[in-house]
């Protein structure tokens, strides 16, 4: 089986689990808290991209906790952090598609310029192939050189239709014509790419908006997912990207990318306690099956074994 | 809602004692409200530390300036450690004998097709004959991205399609170069994991291969922490000359650079602005510290002013207003560019100091008032708005029955009109400054 979610997100976490949670894990093994436990908490915190703000926040919520329940053990301060970090990804958590919806779902995929966005619907792909759902895919970076072609090389190697305008054309009318063509050839999915695009930019943030706007006219309900793609490299500014796409598009869920390598996408935090955005998937890796669906259980434990 | 770290640290001063010398408290106190700033902008944990230290060092017991508060004087000491730290602007090295090669590497879609066409469009402006080469095979279509970009800025691109090892493509390239006396030969590597060993062994292999004069590690301004994992790792395996930060152009503090900077010492040599071509700017150590103390929201307003206006009319307007022909026409069109820049509001938050007198306006004030300006402007015939001097009292009647407004609106726009008319001839450069003083804000 290509698919195999819970051995992947266990694969990628190797690396992570070592080197930094591992680290809180070998810290949190030791007997008593010290003064020197909640320093080293919170530069682990800090340097796995949590934040200052919300390292705080977490430190000392989870001191107050620590002292209400007269807790004197490390491993029982490990699980008390271990509940929060799991409630905060889960708080506004919802299945992905969970909604009741007709025949067809739109998906908008958007983000910041090289995010993981086009390599993520090849993914997503995937996933609903295993599904057993048809898909179609809508060509909407009809700006950066080539960004159709390379959605077009993954629509070919995955056997899936692909609606294209020509480069420079209205990113809407390539999103109006694909759930046209997914009308009519039966499709469940339509996966609409966006280009890249950095938060700050007020005109191309509101072209989003024009798009979003599009699917909504032509099928009441759609977009039914609109997910932003963080890559998990990113630092603190990833909360202000989610705010600001948030605020253009609706955003319903994140697709955390690139959690493979050494970062450990911490900000991730932040963003599910200010905005409630859940994590849907993660990807681990640049093939169409290094994708697992999220599970924030699974996640945390994975960062404290 | 921005606040500055200026604002931060005059709240604290303010509740401070000490005054005339910083005493260790004092400095303490405003060293916590740095180190915050710092993470905030994703300074490295490590560098932090260190950081701070140091600044603290220097500024425990030193004098403040009569000119200056305890809050300014920290800053400026801050500052100048940034800047110490951030180092000197640095060139491409460029050295030995033509064909100079210049590769570029950097982890997943940190912008380095992009920085390569970009630095080969500079490069060739300063009389370089360069040479693009497509070493990524695996990402697709990352050839047809690099073949686009070299077309439309008619750069020649060396490809050889998807099959040959990418270490073959870039010895072909550089012989293709000597041959046809290319003088710049630039690498676009594709992306990798800097943990990821095989692909690492691949760019050893083409740096021994075609020993480049300067190996560039491109790296997106939005990084977090990890940062400085990655730049070690690939100045270890590749021994990098330099540092291109990308993606600049957002509202990211970019201290990944910093980091990266103090811990490898590998000089930052440009920082990419924006997704077009020409979007490469010199690295500039000052404005990249005020940018990671969070004082860069200025600097994010100048350039969103600069998006939004276009060079060629921006000049047209400058002439028009050093030659005092500038008129009502004029102005409703620079509006209409300001309005480009985003809400008012969101513009006016980016103002270093704005945070703390916003709460005083009145709600939408700002906003409206632009309406209202654009509603008497647009009632007026394109004879008045030429010449606003023909605008007699019936005129004036008229237009204010026209848009809505009153007589003494009228007035008070034509009066801030000629205030303005005057103000901007004596202002040299025409830009920003003016841009929203003849808002009267
Ligand atoms: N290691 C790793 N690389 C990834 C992952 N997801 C995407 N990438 C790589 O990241 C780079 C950028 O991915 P794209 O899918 O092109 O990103 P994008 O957001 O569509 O980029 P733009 O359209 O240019 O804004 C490519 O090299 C991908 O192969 C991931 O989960 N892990
Ligand atoms: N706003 C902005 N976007 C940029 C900048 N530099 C690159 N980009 C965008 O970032 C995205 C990724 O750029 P690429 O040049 O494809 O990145 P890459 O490192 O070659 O990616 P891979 O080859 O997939 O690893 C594209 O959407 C670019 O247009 C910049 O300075 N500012
Ligand atoms: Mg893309
Ligand atoms: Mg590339």
């Amino acid at each position: 089986m290509i698919f195999r979610r819970s051995n992947k997100l266990q694969d990628s976490l190797t690396r992570t689990r070592q080197s930094f949670f591992g680290r809180i894990a070998g810290l949190l093994g030791q007997s008593d808290i010290t003064e020197q436990t909640w320093e080293e908490l919170e530069a682990l915190l800090i340097q796995a991209d949590v934040g200052a703000n919300t390292t705080i926040e977490l430190v000392d919520a989870l001191r107050e906790q620590v002292a209400r329940d007269r807790v004197h053990r490390a491993g029982e301060m490990q699980a008390l952090l271990k509940g929060q970090l799991v409630a905060m990804l889960q708080a506004n958590g919802h299945a992905y598609l969970g909604g009741e919806g007709g025949p067809l779902s739109v998906v908008l995929i958007v983000g910041v310029n090289g995010s993981g966005k086009t390599t993520s619907i090849a993914k997503l792909v995937r996933y609903h192939q295993q599904q057993g759902e048809k898909v179609l895919l809508a060509a909407g970076d009809t700006f950066r050189a080539a960004a159709i072609d390379q959605l077009a090389v993954w629509a070919d190697r995955l056997g899936v239709d692909l609606i294209a305008h020509q480069p420079g054309a209205d990113p809407g009318a390539v999103l109006y014509d694909a759930i046209h063509a997914a009308q009519s050839r039966r499709a469940d999915v339509v996966i609409a790419d966006t280009a890249g695009r950095l938060h700050t930019k007020h005109n191309l943030m509101q072209e989003l908006g024009k798009i979003h706007k599009v699917a909504a006219k032509q099928l009441p309900g759609a977009p039914h997912e609109t997910i932003l793609v963080l890559d998990a490299t990113t630092g603190q500014n990833g909360l202000a990207q989610a705010r600001t796409f948030g605020e253009a598009v609706d955003v319903t869920g994140m697709f955390l990318a690139k959690l493979d390598g050494t970062a450990k996408g911490g900000i991730a935090f932040a963003v599910a306690r200010e905005l409630g955005l859940p994590i849907l998937f993660v990807g681990t890796g640049e093939r169409a099956e290094d994708i697992a669906e999220f599970d924030a259980e699974e996640f945390v434990d994975g960062l404290f074994e | 809602m921005f606040e500055t770290l200026t604002e931060k640290l005059q709240t604290v001063f303010k509740k401070l004692s000490g005054k005339g010398r910083l005493s260790e408290q004092d400095v303490d106190t405003a060293l916590r409200e740095v180190r915050l700033a710092l993470l905030e902008a994703d300074v490295n944990f490590r560098v932090v530390k260190d950081f701070v230290s140091r600044v603290r060092e220097r500024a425990i017991g030193a004098d403040v300036m009569k000119s200056l508060s305890p809050a300014q004087m920290v800053i400026r000491i801050v500052n100048e450690e940034l800047i110490a730290t951030l180092g000197e602007p640095r060139k491409l090295t460029l050295s030995g004998p033509p064909p100079h090669v210049i590769m570029l590497a950097g982890l997943q879609g940190s912008g380095k097709t992009t920085t390569a066409a970009k630095l080969a469009l500079k490069l060739r402006q300063s009389g370089q004959r360069p040479l693009l080469v497509a070493a990524d095979t695996r990402r697709p279509a990352a050839i047809t991205q690099l073949e686009v970009l070299g077309q439309q800025l008619d750069i020649a691109v060396h490809s050889e399609g998807d099959q040959l090892p990418p270490l073959r493509i870039c010895a072909n390239a550089v012989a293709r170069a000597r041959k046809s006396a290319y003088s710049v030969v630039l690498l676009d590597t594709g992306g990798r994991l800097h943990i990821d060993d095989s692909m690492m062994r691949e760019l050893e292999d083409i740096v021994r291969q075609v020993s480049p004069s300067d190996v560039l590690l491109v790296v997106d301004a939005m990084t977090g922490q990890d940062a400085v994992r990655v730049a070690q790792e690939f100045n270890r395996r590749v021994a990098l000359t330099g540092l291109i930060l990308t993606k600049v152009d957002g509202d990211a503090r970019g201290g990944a650079a910093l980091s990266i900077r103090a811990v490898t010492g590998v000089p930052i040599i440009y920082m990419g602005v924006g997704e077009k071509t020409d979007a490469l700017e010199a690295f500039l150590p000052d404005r990249l510290a005020s940018r990671i103390l969070g004082m860069g929201d200025m600097l994010t307003l100048i350039e969103r002013a600069e998006a939004a206006f276009d060079q060629e009319q921006a000049q047209k307007m400058e002439q028009k207003l050093r030659t005092a022909t500038f008129d009502l026409e004029d102005f409703l069109e620079q509006m209409q560019q300001v309005k480009k820049m985003g809400p008012l509001e969101q513009v006016l938050e980016m103002l270093p100091g704005f945070a703390s007198i916003k709460d005083q306006l009145p709600e939408e004030v700002t906003g409206k008032q632009m309406k209202r300006v654009e509603a008497i402007i647009r009632s007026m015939t394109p004879e008045e708005r030429r010449n606003p001097r023909i605008i007699d009292s019936s005129r004036k009647r008229r237009v204010a029955r026209g848009s809505g407004t009153t007589v003494s609106q009228v007035n008070q726009l034509l009066n801030q009109f000629r205030q303005m008319q005057r103000m901007m001839k004596q202002l040299s450069s025409g830009r920003l400054p003016g841009v929203l003083g003849r808002f009267g804000l």
